[in-house]
Order: structure tokens, then C-alpha cells, then sequence
């Protein structure tokens, strides 16, 4: 994985400023995949992989109360990785285990992720299916959040991605062993404000993101949907919902 | 407690296709714009997509929050806005949101 020896610098000397457009579908040619965007991601990401490790040892006391074994958890931290749709899962755990219900949740909150991956294809769509689909995987929230800023700002470093989710990973899969250990010695983790992270790092993203007033009716078509669905409907539909409404809205106001 | 090291079939068996499903959700969008044929229109509609995906989670995570969630969003806004440095922000927005829920 990542042997790609391609270092952005010289990506960047063979073609640079072929615009000075900074919007996201600016030359995207120039995003590489390289050890330096690797690197980048994984420190860059490490702050906020601590914080999610509340979340890791929340998960991991629950699947425990569920009457996950050590490795029955960590075997689902390393293979699903997605925190929402393992905290559901654990919480809807039964005997005998409703299987299709679980699954069908588990499809539905991580659902959004298709579009979230989506949204990454005007950056990635010179890189290779490996470079892309290796790092889809590893792909949560939190790592696609800090690299969607990362290239919003025009760099071009494509392992970015990766890289953060690594780092992710790595935290993800400890803290649940450490959740199941700690059992239900732990307290709440809204006490330190570590629930807080995602919703900051998503406001940071939409300072980034916001392309003046181009911007405002998407968002606002976005908004609405999302708070609404969020009211109307179970799970997390209200995400893909809500992307899907404002691209509905681009595509039907392009040109016209 | 089971034992730690216990792999029951049935559970692994449900673990590895809530993997599958979730696999096919991750690459499953990035795979459907690589091999269908994407035409300037529909392209205007992805390039909206990363910041309407984040106001989509954004919002209704603000809606159900309360007084100390809004505050310390605002508190993001304007130091991400000023400072462009993501780290000061989330570490301005985690101290926000403790102190004013201790206060409000």
C-alpha cells in the first residue's frame, strides 16, 4: 500500500498555477499520491483520533454490555469501521440477533458515505482505483472532513485521506479494546466536550467550503431538507437527503 | 462475560456483512460517477455536494443541540473564519462547549 515514490513537490513544479481559479475542480491533475500526503493526513488527523477514542470506549462498554466478546468487538472496529452504525448495531444486539435489521441499519447509516465519497471524485478522479478505493475504505467522518479541507484549500496531496485514516483506524480499534476492558468503570464522554469535535470540524469545513454566493442557495435547499427529513424519518437518511436535494437544485438551475 | 477471545460463527457471520454493506456504501458513489458518463450539469451538482453533505450533518446536529452548542459553533465560525487554522478552531469549540455547559 503506498509505494507510490511520486512526491508532490515535483508534481507540483511540472504543473503549476494552470488557473488561478481556486474552486475544487481546479486542475485536479495535479493531485499526487505520496508518502508527503500520507504523512500529512495521519499527524494531522492524530488530535482528533484521540477525541473519537471516546467514542472507541463508549463503543467498546457497550458491545461488551451487549455480550460482545474482546474479539468479537475488535474484530467489528477493524472490519466495519464506521462508529454510528456499530453503536446502533451493539444497541439493537438481542438474542437470537435480529440480523437483517441490524445489517439493513447498518447500510442505512453509512449510506451517506457514497456521497461523501462522491464529493471526493473532482480531486481524485486522475488517481488510481487502488490510491481511491483503499482509501474509501478507511474513510469516516472525521478523516473525510479534514482532508475535504485539506483540498478545498488547494493543496493536492491525494493520500491525504489516507493517511488520516490510518490514524483513525488505529485509534478506533484501541479504544474499543480499551472500552470493553474498562467495562462500565467509564463515565459519560459529553462531560469532556469530546462529542463536540465532529460538529466543530464540520463547521470548520463550511467556512472552507463556502464559495461566496453561488454557495447560498444549495446550502440553504441542503438545510432544509436535512432538518426536516431529520424530523420525518428514521436513521440517518436525512444526510444523503439533504446532498441530494442541493445537487438536485445545481443541476436543474445550471444554465437556466 | 463471554470469554475474550470467543468468535462465535453466527456474530462474525453478522460483523462481516455489516463489513460488506458498509464497503458497498464507502466506494459505492465514488464507483457510480467513475463509470457513468458525467455531463456539465451533472458535474455543477457535484461540486455541491461536499458542502451540502456538510450542512446536511451540520444542521440537525445544531437544531437538537441547545444554547452552549450554538454559542461554541459560532465561536468555530468566527476563529476558523479569522484564523483558517483548523486546530485552534476544534480546541476554541471543545473549551466553548464545556465551559458554557457548565455555565448556561
Amino acid at each position: 500500500m503506498a509505494t507510490d515514490t511520486e512526491s508532490d513537490a515535483a508534481a507540483r513544479s511540472t504543473a503549476s498555477d494552470a488557473t488561478g481559479d481556486d474552486g475544487p475542480d481546479s486542475d485536479p491533475e495535479r493531485v499526487t499520491f505520496g508518502w508527503d500526503g500520507l504523512r500529512a493526513g495521519f499527524l494531522a488527523c492524530l488530535p482528533v483520533a484521540v477525541g473519537v477514542g471516546g467514542y472507541g470506549v463508549a463503543f467498546g462498554v457497550l458491545a461488551n454490555q451487549a455480550g460482545l466478546s474482546l474479539a468479537e468487538a475488535a474484530l467489528m472496529s477493524m472490519t466495519v469501521f464506521a462508529g454510528a452504525s456499530q453503536i446502533i448495531a451493539v444497541e439493537l444486539w438481542a438474542d437470537p440477533i435480529p440480523i437483517a435489521a441490524i445489517v439493513a441499519t447498518t447500510f442505512a447509516v453509512n449510506v451517506r458515505y457514497s456521497l461523501m465519497g462522491a464529493a471526493l471524485q473532482p480531486w481524485f478522479r486522475h488517481l488510481s482505483p487502488s490510491q481511491i478505493y483503499s482509501s474509501l475504505v478507511l474513510m469516516a467522518d472525521e478523516n473525510w472532513a479534514l482532508s475535504m479541507q485539506e483540498l478545498a484549500s488547494g493543496s493536492r496531496r491525494g493520500a491525504f485521506l489516507l493517511g488520516s485514516g490510518v490514524a483513525l483506524w488505529l485509534c478506533w480499534v484501541g479504544s474499543t479494546i480499551l472500552g470493553v476492558l474498562a467495562g462500565e468503570s467509564v463515565g459519560d464522554p459529553a462531560q469532556y466536550g469530546v462529542d463536540f469535535i465532529l460538529a466543530a470540524v464540520f463547521v470548520a469545513l463550511a467556512v472552507e467550503l463556502w464559495d461566496g454566493r453561488s454557495t447560498l442557495a444549495p446550502w440553504l435547499v441542503a438545510l432544509a431538507t436535512s432538518v426536516l427529513a431529520a424530523n420525518a424519518l428514521p436513521g440517518q437518511w436525512y444526510i444523503p437527503l439533504g446532498g441530494f436535494a442541493a445537487a438536485v437544485v445545481e443541476v436543474v438551475r445550471h444554465d437556466g | 462475560m463471554a470469554d475474550v477471545l470467543s468468535l462465535e460463527p453466527l456474530v462474525v457471520g453478522v460483523i462481516l456483512a455489516m463489513t460488506v454493506v458498509t464497503v458497498i456504501a464507502k466506494v459505492g458513489g465514488i464507483w457510480l460517477v467513475r463509470h457513468v458518463e458525467v455531463s456539465d450539469r451533472l458535474q455543477a451538482g457535484l461540486d455541491v455536494l461536499p458542502g451540502a453533505i456538510v450542512i446536511a450533518v451540520l444542521g440537525p446536529e445544531l437544531a437538537a443541540g441547545g444554547p452552549a452548542e450554538w454559542g461554541a459553533a459560532a465561536l468555530v465560525l468566527v476563529v476558523m473564519w479569522r484564523t483558517e487554522s483548523i486546530v485552534l478552531a476544534l480546541v476554541t469549540g471543545v473549551v466553548a462547549v464545556v465551559s458554557l455547559r457548565t455555565l448556561l
